[in-house]
């Protein structure tokens, strides 16, 4: 079941990208409709009052910004073969 | 005296545990007896009525081995709930020989949760590390053996820390060994040396790399147990003893950042997990940094539900070493329709890490932010933040993907090995599984438990909102530069370099400078040293022989019995001529922070 459940998507990619595309643009709109959340009362600060659609840039740097600065980190020397410590 | 009507939940799994070897018969009654003893131990808890108990007098000490209050009791519930997960998925495999040591490290656990003072406390957390190292040894490659005692040595140094600043404090308050809140406030050098010594155990940057190291090396069910027990009994001591300290807000998100980055370089899933232990427990302590009712809640909370989808990630990724042998994503992929079952569990585990509404995280993890935000530490929340998005991408993205989806590098034989494990590791996982979501649904259940009444609704529109942006344009970030991330057949390199290799370096030192200055001084000794002796021994056994013999006849025997003496104080040997200067600096030390 669960396995044609997976299929079930992966034959039609192109509905599933749309279908997620589709999600990520209902969020945004979800946050800069006014009145729906209710971010005026719960905002933290003021970045979440005045850009619309914070939280999606933000989780979208802040994965951009994780991936590319880990590789770099690991491509100083931290990344190593895998024997290194055997001899 | 024990009082009569309170048992020790660690008393049931340790006499569980003896009686262990001499359960046989039919694999039947050994699997209900596994079944049975953390049952019992996880009742006990469950009935447990709050206060003091096991109040017991040892020399000049009154020592506490039941303090069940609020806070100790919801620590209590998850180990010994964990304990019965973690039992049900370890019941096949090889031998009992596991799951003997791990109920006497979860007994180490429960005697530090309940412990009332630092003598129990420190008996209890050194068991923990000399039982927790079977289970790392268990895993019998040539590897395992190095690992262990690399885990044992970080232990018992942290362990000795531990114990300076227990004398320390012990010498400073006239006596005290009550375990309690420390003084945050006005802290002295037992106050850090107390904080490093439960640190090293919550794996904080740079004591951590025991982790990644112990984790990935431990059997399939040592594994579950592990990622259980140590780093959250450490959470449960600096919650109890230095709740609102400062530092460990900021050591807090670096541990949370620095997970983070480990986890994008890792190849291999186990330890890939156990990085995210790190960046976890970071939330725990930055938590306990906080120190407000609103951030211990959050900790605790935290803490649970940490020890359960941190369990279940351990036993789906567990489950595919346990049936193909590999654990590296570079060695795996495409397995989905192989292994379905177990990509379920896994992936309540990862949403659940992940904090995705309607599973555990987003009601525990959410806390502690929001009691940053609430205190105006707007850095430590938005990097917190910051990690979650790193969470879902590595436990709820990447390891999901290159093990059942993605670039398919199974060997034949891994493809042909791989199929959902026994049903008795299923059961535990849909248990593990069940919590995570039943937690995530259901908030009264966890909430009802924390050690302060909870005022925190963690179902607002707002919070849905934002985690789910940040969480799916995490994802959308992951699909886009998922090249990136491809795994790379790599290790990584970290703190315990110095270590490993820095005791090649000593290695080195002891072979080179130290071993020549050893032989010259060996020289410098047969020379002035030996000589001079023999002429001596000669002249007395001379006196003695022909002057004192026919007087005195027992000398003879004196004289032989101080030369030996003598001979065995100046054998020029450094190492002995060390250690005695060692001692003698010790008991300098002693004794200037005696009279301090």
């Amino acid at each position: 079941m669960i396995v044609r459940f997976i299929d079930f998507f992966r034959n039609r990619m192109q509905m599933t990208i749309r279908l997620c595309y589709g999600v990520l643009a209902l969020l945004v709109i979800i946050d800069i409709m006014p009145g729906l959340t209710g971010k005026e009362h719960h905002a933290h600060s003021w970045v979440e009052h005045y850009i619309p659609g914070w939280w999606s840039i933000f989780g979208f740097v802040a994965c951009t910004l994780i991936i590319f600065v880990s590789k770099w980190f690991g491509h100083l020397g931290i990344m190593t073969r895998e024997d290194y410590y055997d001899d | 005296m024990m009082t009569d009507l309170w048992i020790h939940p660690a008393a049931v799994l340790i006499i569980g545990a003896l009686l262990l070897p001499f359960v046989r018969g039919p694999r039947i009654i050994r699997n209900l007896y596994l079944l049975l003893v953390p049952l019992l131990a996880f009742i006990n808890v469950l009935t447990m009525a709050k206060g003091t108990f096991g109040v017991m007098q040892f020399m000049d000490w009154t020592l506490t081995f039941g303090r069940v209050d609020r806070l100790s009791h919801v620590f209590g519930f998850i180990m010994t709930l964990m304990c019965l997960i973690g039992t049900v998925y370890g019941m096949n495999s090889k031998g009992i020989r596991e799951i003997f040591a791990a109920w006497l490290y979860v007994a180490g656990s429960l005697g530090v949760i309940y412990c009332g003072d630092y003598i129990v406390l420190f008996l209890f957390w050194e068991l923990m590390a000399f039982t927790s190292v079977f289970l790392v040894w268990f895993r019998g490659r040539k590897r395992s053996m190095a690992t262990g005692y690399r885990y044992l040595m970080v232990h018992t140094f942290g362990g000795l820390v531990l114990l300076a600043g227990l004398i320390l404090r012990y010498q400073a308050t006239g006596g005290d060994i009550s375990f309690g809140p420390i003084g945050v406030d006005s802290p002295s050098l037992y106050t850090y040396l107390i904080m490093i010594g439960f640190i090293l155990n919550a794996a904080v940057p740079p004591l951590h790399a025991w982790l990644p190291d112990a984790y990935g090396e431990a059997t399939v069910a040592g594994a579950v147990f592990m990622c259980a027990f140590t780093t959250k009994t450490a959470i449960y001591a600096l919650a109890r003893g230095f709740a609102g300290m400062d530092i460990l807000i900021a050591l807090g998100v670096i541990m949370a950042l620095y997970g983070v980055v480990y986890a994008v370089l890792e190849n291999d899933a186990r330890r890939l997990l156990a990085y995210h232990i790190i960046s976890q427990v970071g939330y725990m302590v930055a938590g306990v940094g906080i120190g407000t009712e609103m951030a211990i809640n959050g900790t605790c909370a935290h803490a649970f539900a940490h020890i359960l989808y941190k369990g279940l990630l351990f036993m789906g990724c567990g489950s595919v070493l346990f049936m193909t042998n590999k654990s590296k994503f570079s060695d795996l992929g495409g397995l989905y329709k192989k292994m379905p079952r177990t990509f379920v569990y896994t992936l309540i585990g990862g949403l659940s890490i992940s904090a995705f509404p309607l599973f555990s995280g987003f009601v525990s993890k959410s806390m502690i932010v929001a009691a940053g935000f609430h205190e105006h530490l707007m850095w430590a929340a938005f990097l917190l933040t910051l990690a979650s998005a790193g969470t879902f991408l590595h436990t709820g993205l990447k390891v999901p993907y290159f093990i059942w989806f993605g670039k398919n590098n199974c060997s034949e034989e891994t493809w042909e090995k791989a199929a959902d494990p026994p049903v008795n590791m299923e059961i535990a996982m849909a248990v593990a599984a069940f919590f995570c979501i039943f937690i995530g649904c259901y908030t009264p259940f966890l909430y009802n438990l924390l050690p302060y009444p909870v005022h925190y609704h963690p179902y607002t529109a707002y919070h849905i909102s934002e985690s789910m942006q940040i969480l799916l344009f995490t994802a959308l970030g992951f699909f886009l530069f998922v090249k990136k991330l491809a795994p790379e057949v790599v290790i990584s390199l970290d703190f315990d370099w110095f270590y490993r290799k820095g005791s090649k370096v000593f290695m080195w030192l002891a072979r080179k400078p130290i071993q020549s200055f050893d032989n010259a001084w060996s020289e410098v000794y047969r020379v002035a040293g030996m000589v001079p002796l023999m002429i001596t021994a000669r002249f007395w056994s001379w006196f003695d022989w022909h002057g004192i013999d026919g007087v005195v006849d027992g000398l003879a025997r004196v004289v032989g019995y101080f030369s030996e003496k003598l001979r065995w104080m100046q054998n020029g040997q450094i190492a002995r001529y060390l250690s005695f200067m060692a001692g003698g600096v010790f008991v300098v030390l002693v004794w200037m922070f005696s009279s301090m």
